[in-house]
């Protein structure tokens, strides 16, 4: 690792006015960043530690909104009651990121931001149409803030505040495990709403998370395992390595939503 | 160079580090604390997972500098009074170990394990221990050794921590 300043604000307006430093980059839970940090694949000046601002922890429903603060561990979010109760599909996917001690580090926010093409959270916040809060004050629709690999809505120095959830009937998240990496080779998250369905997909498509209209539509008109009879996502555009090929990958689309919905009951 | 304090293994202690500085580094370099080891040194394997703040964590994935004021407890900190702890001494009746590099790793995991699962089935074990890799495939004696080691805690409400 190339050496950086750390700066540890203890609340929002400090670690704003700290991420004005010369290539500030801000620091969550570090569980990529550091790794990234120690191949040498990026040099900040500083890194501004957001696990110290007691604002940016937390969960809390109001109404069918569960809003979740940026810094909240996986451990946490797995371990919420109120996740729990609300989201339970939402609690099951952080308790099965990566293994326990990264999950006690790791948080909902640094997933987000960092939007890996196989990390689990993009699909929940993508399959439930999340709202992501910003240090700038802006709230940004899911749709709107994950726009390719490792790239989102958020301008330079813009912190991810907040992710708030809407509460659905129902919702499953299925995830193929890349048993080395402990990424999703393939996650699909479902959503059941009132006025339709959500089908987000991680680790397999080259674009990054995606939502597979065909079967939003499918399943939003009726929402069923028969809906789905016959359909299949194309290959094209999806993720070819040692692990999997793109038609492997969509094929591994097709069953993980049907597992999703089958699970949703 | 900023200055950290923190709790290792119930002594005050503090350092001058660099912001880059890992907590594995300042354990082992700067407190001779070298029973944490560092398998991977890519937050894989595991045999550097201290607590911090009683919850596990890989300590070559930290910030020493993000550990200020914590409390740190390392492999050196289980035994007491050259006792032994509850989960050491499961791993040395159960053969727990064959090379021993992981082990530091693998009791602290466990300690963290019985914890939040007092009773935790051989699946959970098994899938709390995905973090700990040992390359001489000792897993089954591992698993057997985080039984009896929660069977033990059980039985002595009174020591358990």
């Amino acid at each position: 690792m190339y050496d950086f300043q750390l700066a540890r604000p203890r609340s929002l307006p400090e670690a704003v006015e700290a991420m004005q430093a010369e290539e500030a980059q801000p620091l969550s839970g570090g569980q990529t960043l550091i790794p990234t940090l120690k191949a040498r694949l990026g040099a900040p000046g500083t890194l501004v530690d957001l696990t110290g601002i007691a604002e940016l922890k937390g969960i809390s429903r109001s109404g069918d909104v569960l809003r979740i603060g940026g810094a909240t561990r996986h451990a946490d979010v797995a371990g919420s009651a109120e996740v729990q109760g609300a989201i339970p599909a939402l609690a099951a996917l952080a308790g099965k990121i990566g293994d326990p001690a990264v999950r006690n580090r790791g948080t909902i926010g640094g997933s987000l931001a960092n939007n890996d093409p196989a990390a689990c959270y993009p699909s929940a916040a993508l399959g439930l149409g999340a709202t992501l809060h910003t240090s700038a004050g802006r709230a940004i629709a899911a749709d709107d803030f994950f726009l390719g690999l490792f790239e989102t809505a958020l301008e330079e120095r813009e912190l991810l505040t907040a992710a708030a959830f809407p509460v659905p009937l129902a919702a499953d998240y299925q995830k193929f495990e890349q048993p080395a990496s402990r990424f999703a080779l393939v996650g699909v998250f479902v959503a059941r709403f009132a006025d339709g369905a959500r089908v987000a997909v991680t680790g397999a498509s080259e674009g990054g998370v995606f939502r597979w209209a065909e079967a939003e539509q499918a399943l939003s008109a009726d929402f069923s395992l028969s809906a789905l009879d016959g359909m299949s996502h194309p290959a094209e555009g999806m993720i070819g390595d040692l692990h999997g090929s793109p038609r492997y990958r969509a094929h591994l689309v097709g069953v993980l939503t049907r597992r999703a919905v089958a699970a949703c009951g | 160079m900023p200055g950290i304090s923190m709790t290792v293994n119930g002594k005050p202690v503090s350092g001058e580090v660099e912001g880059r500085t890992l907590l594995v580094q300042f354990l082992r370099e700067d407190l001779g604390l070298t029973g944490t080891h560092v398998g991977c040194d890519t937050s894989q394997c595991g045999a550097c997972t201290v607590l911090v703040n009683g919850e596990s964590v890989k300590a070559c994935t930290m910030l020493a500098a993000t550990a200020d004021g914590a409390q740190v407890r390392t492999i050196e900190g289980e035994a007491k009074g050259g006792a032994m702890s509850v989960v050491q001494a499961a791993f040395q009746e159960h053969h727990g170990l064959q090379c021993g590099f992981c082990t530091p790793g693998m009791v602290m995991s466990i300690t963290d394990l019985l914890r939040v699962n007092a009773e935790p089935s051989e699946a959970q074990v098994r899938e709390w221990l995905k973090g700990n890799i040992c390359r001489c495939t000792g897993y089954h004696n591992i698993v057997k050794a985080a039984l009896a080691a929660a069977a033990e805690l059980r039985a002595q409400p009174v020591a358990a921590e």
